[in-house]
């Protein structure tokens, strides 16, 4: 280990000399901003007002004060972020279901919380340059794929036919019902809604998301798509596309697991040989189908 | 380096006075209680004198010798892991002012990161050090804190001439005599390599001093001769380097435990669903022991501790287990449920997911696992049983339990 010839202990070396990935940046909120019944964003601008660049897909660990940290996707435009007019907030959205994202919605406009990240792979949706880009979510999963969905709308013109099929428990659950109506009138975006469960008289569809797949309008062959959910139906919405001919390697997914340090190093993230914070979120399905069909791995 | 020295048991002492003297915080076995345990070593007094031990599956005892042996036990209890990676430290520490709207500072722990000197760290362990160095800082991302704590250690080896009954470290080519170099890097394994050789039977008069107690020095980097130097050891010769390598050629023959390490790695990959998994799941208990003694298991998880005023709060890392209910938790419950899900993921990681992430397996034959379980479940059984069932595994694996 000592490789120099000098067999003496040189000086103390503190910790603060390596730079530690686990130490958070600070953001203040600038408003929370209810989506649904129980789905916030949270918009956030950086302490020391540099800005966070992040690629869309990517994911930071956004800590409450005293209370923890959680894993979050970032939903906002990548693009926007660094704007030179006026820096758009960095924006997580997420649901209220544990201690740390109740402290983090309940908490005042001024709070500081913690960033660390990004982190994680991207959706890289510019592969999809040329083709269709078929996007497959339900509820909150929209969030996530949200920055990517702005990338293609700001490019529209170079990709194909740009599908949105979205799935929602209720229709009083569906997240951004009114930016997704903007998509469909001034992007060329189709965007097809399905829920699961529905009041009486309500006129839409009814239904799991992945049962849109099979009669949506786009070419398999020359499609890549992007699937956001719960395990159970991304595996459902891949099977279906690979069904209907779209190559494995070009259904890109978002995994989610235990994560308590975002970089690798806890161990709670990983499914086999992957690390879901450093190797994904975002891996295709050619990588992920094998270890999506047993239980428990 | 074929620079070989002889030391005699009193020059130990000698040794650790001229580390400390040098500023190194000499760490290494000691006994308390009935374990033998990892801790500062600031004379020869705070090594084991007379200690053997006796392990089994869910067994260990310490033992007394009569040939005043300094390093006369198999794998002690704890391994060297928590000298740089200890079991629950303080990531950062914040304050928030109420006054000012939630505003909150930052402030990282610079306790005393001061070098290491690992004396007498077993083959097995020295190897686990290699990993975790693979593991936790030769990646993307690294940890500050085993970083630092791991910057300018000195290694003094001690070759194991006294395996115990759990040992494997031999089928897992990581001992019980260290590799000179770390093959993934190509870096010197040790400074000083040690081999005890305690006294034996004289056949012949004029070989009483090889007979006698003693330690066989090899050295390993230039560091390593200036201490061997500094404290005047005896020159030594190709026969005592002979005589040293008898010593661990012993031990890895008298080991009976084995791991077929060219097909576990496939063993496992096509085991996922096997059902071994219920019958293993049948005997453990979900304690966690097996990761807590393990040298290499790396997993930890965080938690915020604050005061009553909410004002001040600490970020703790602490050892975590793939073995818990929390491990795998996310909204709407564990991913892993069942214990046999949990000894699948670790046997898995271990034996052969470790190797797809790292290029090297996680498992360094230790045996600390076996030991400590307390429903005595053996990895090398479990491995061996999976090799037959997969068709797989190489049929030596089981031959020997």
């Amino acid at each position: 280990m000592t490789t120099a010839g000098e067999a003496r202990v040189t000086g103390g070396t503190g910790f603060a000399h390596y730079a530690d990935p686990m130490v958070p940046r600070r953001y203040a909120i600038r408003r929370v901003r209810q989506d649904t019944r129980d789905t916030f964003t949270l918009l956030l601008d950086p302490v020391d007002g540099e800005p966070l660049t992040f690629r869309a897909g990517q994911f930071t660990m956004l800590h409450a004060f005293g209370v923890g940290e959680v894993p979050i996707s970032i939903s906002g435009d990548p693009r926007a972020v660094t704007s030179n007019a006026s820096p758009a907030p960095l924006e997580h959205t997420i649901r209220n279901v544990g201690a740390v994202t109740r402290a983090l919605v309940h908490a005042e406009p001024g709070t500081e919380v913690g960033v660390r990240g990004p982190f994680g792979t991207s959706w890289d949706v510019t592969d999809a340059t040329g083709n269709d880009v078929v996007f497959v979510t339900g509820g909150i999963g929209l969030a996530p794929l949200r920055p990517a969905i702005l990338e293609v709308i700001a490019e529209r013109d170079r990709y194909g036919k740009v599908l949105l099929l979205y799935g929602s428990r209720t229709p009083d659950d569906i997240l951004c019902g009114a930016e997704m109506r903007r998509w469909a009138d001034l992007n060329d975006v189709n965007v097809q809604m399905t829920v699961d469960n529905a009041p009486y008289g309500y006129k839409g569809k009814v239904g799991f998301v992945t049962e849109l797949i099979a009669r949506a309008g786009f070419q398999p062959r020359r499609s890549y798509a992007f699937v956001c959910g719960p395990g159970p139906m991304m595996l459902a919405a891949a099977t279906a596309l690979t069904a209907r001919g779209v190559p494995d390697a070009r259904v890109r997914l978002s995994m989610e697991r235990s994560m308590k340090c975002g970089i690798g190093l806890c161990g709670h993230c990983q499914l086999r040989e992957l690390f879901i914070c450093v190797d994904g979120p975002v891996l295709d399905f050619a990588r992920v189908k094998p270890l999506m069909t047993v239980r428990e791995l | 380096m074929d620079d070989i020295r002889i030391l005699d048991p009193a020059d130990i002492g000698t040794l650790i006075a001229e580390l400390r003297r040098r500023g190194y915080r000499v760490v290494g076995p000691t006994r308390r209680g009935d374990a033998i345990v990892t801790g500062e070593i600031r004379s020869v007094s705070d090594l084991p004198h007379n200690v053997g031990d006796t392990q089994g599956p869910a067994t260990y005892r310490l033992t007394e010798r009569e040939d005043s042996a300094l390093f006369g036990f198999a794998a002690p209890a704890q391994s060297t892991k928590p000298v740089f990676f200890p079991a629950n430290e303080v990531v950062w520490r914040g304050r928030r002012d109420h006054e000012q709207g939630g505003h909150f500072t930052v402030e990282r722990d610079t306790p005393d990161a001061s070098a290491v000197a690992l004396l007498g760290v077993r083959s097995c362990d020295l190897r686990a050090v290699q990993i975790h160095d693979r593991v936790l800082a030769a990646r993307d991302y690294k940890d500050a804190h085993f970083t630092a704590r791991r910057d300018g250690t000195l290694v003094i080896a001690v070759a194991c001439g006294e395996p115990a009954d759990t040992c494997f470290c031999a089928s897992m080519g990581t001992g019980p005599r260290p590799a000179a170099t770390n093959h993934e890097t190509g870096h010197p394994a040790y400074d000083l390599l040690l081999t005890e050789v305690v006294t034996t039977e004289v056949l012949y008069a004029e070989a009483i001093d090889e007979a006698s107690h003693h330690f066989v020095v090899e050295i390993g980097t230039a560091a390593g001769r200036e201490i061997a130097d500094a404290i005047e050891a005896k020159p030594g010769t190709g026969r005592d380097q002979a005589r040293a390598i008898e010593v661990t050629d012993a031990a890895a023959a008298r080991q009976t435990r084995r791991i077929d390490r060219k097909s576990v790695h496939d063993v496992l990959r096509v085991s996922a669903e096997s059902p071994r998994w219920e019958d293993v799941a049948s005997r453990c208990l979900a304690c966690t022991n097996c990761t807590m003694v393990c040298p290499t298991c790396f997993c930890t998880t965080v938690s915020d501790v604050s005061d009553l005023t909410g004002e001040n709060a600490e970020r703790h890392r602490v050892w975590d287990s793939c073995f818990s209910a929390e491990f795998s938790y996310v909204h709407g419950g564990p991913t892993r449920e069942s214990t046999k899900a949990r000894y699948r993921q670790w046997i898995t990681h271990k034996l052969s997911s470790w190797e797809d992430q790292f290029g090297m397996l996680g498992c360094v034959g230790c045996g600390r696992c076996i030991t400590w379980c307390p429903a005595g479940i053996d990895i090398t059984e479990e491995a061996a049983a999976l090799g037959r069932m997969s068709g797989l595994g190489s049929t030596a694996s089981a031959a020997m339990t």
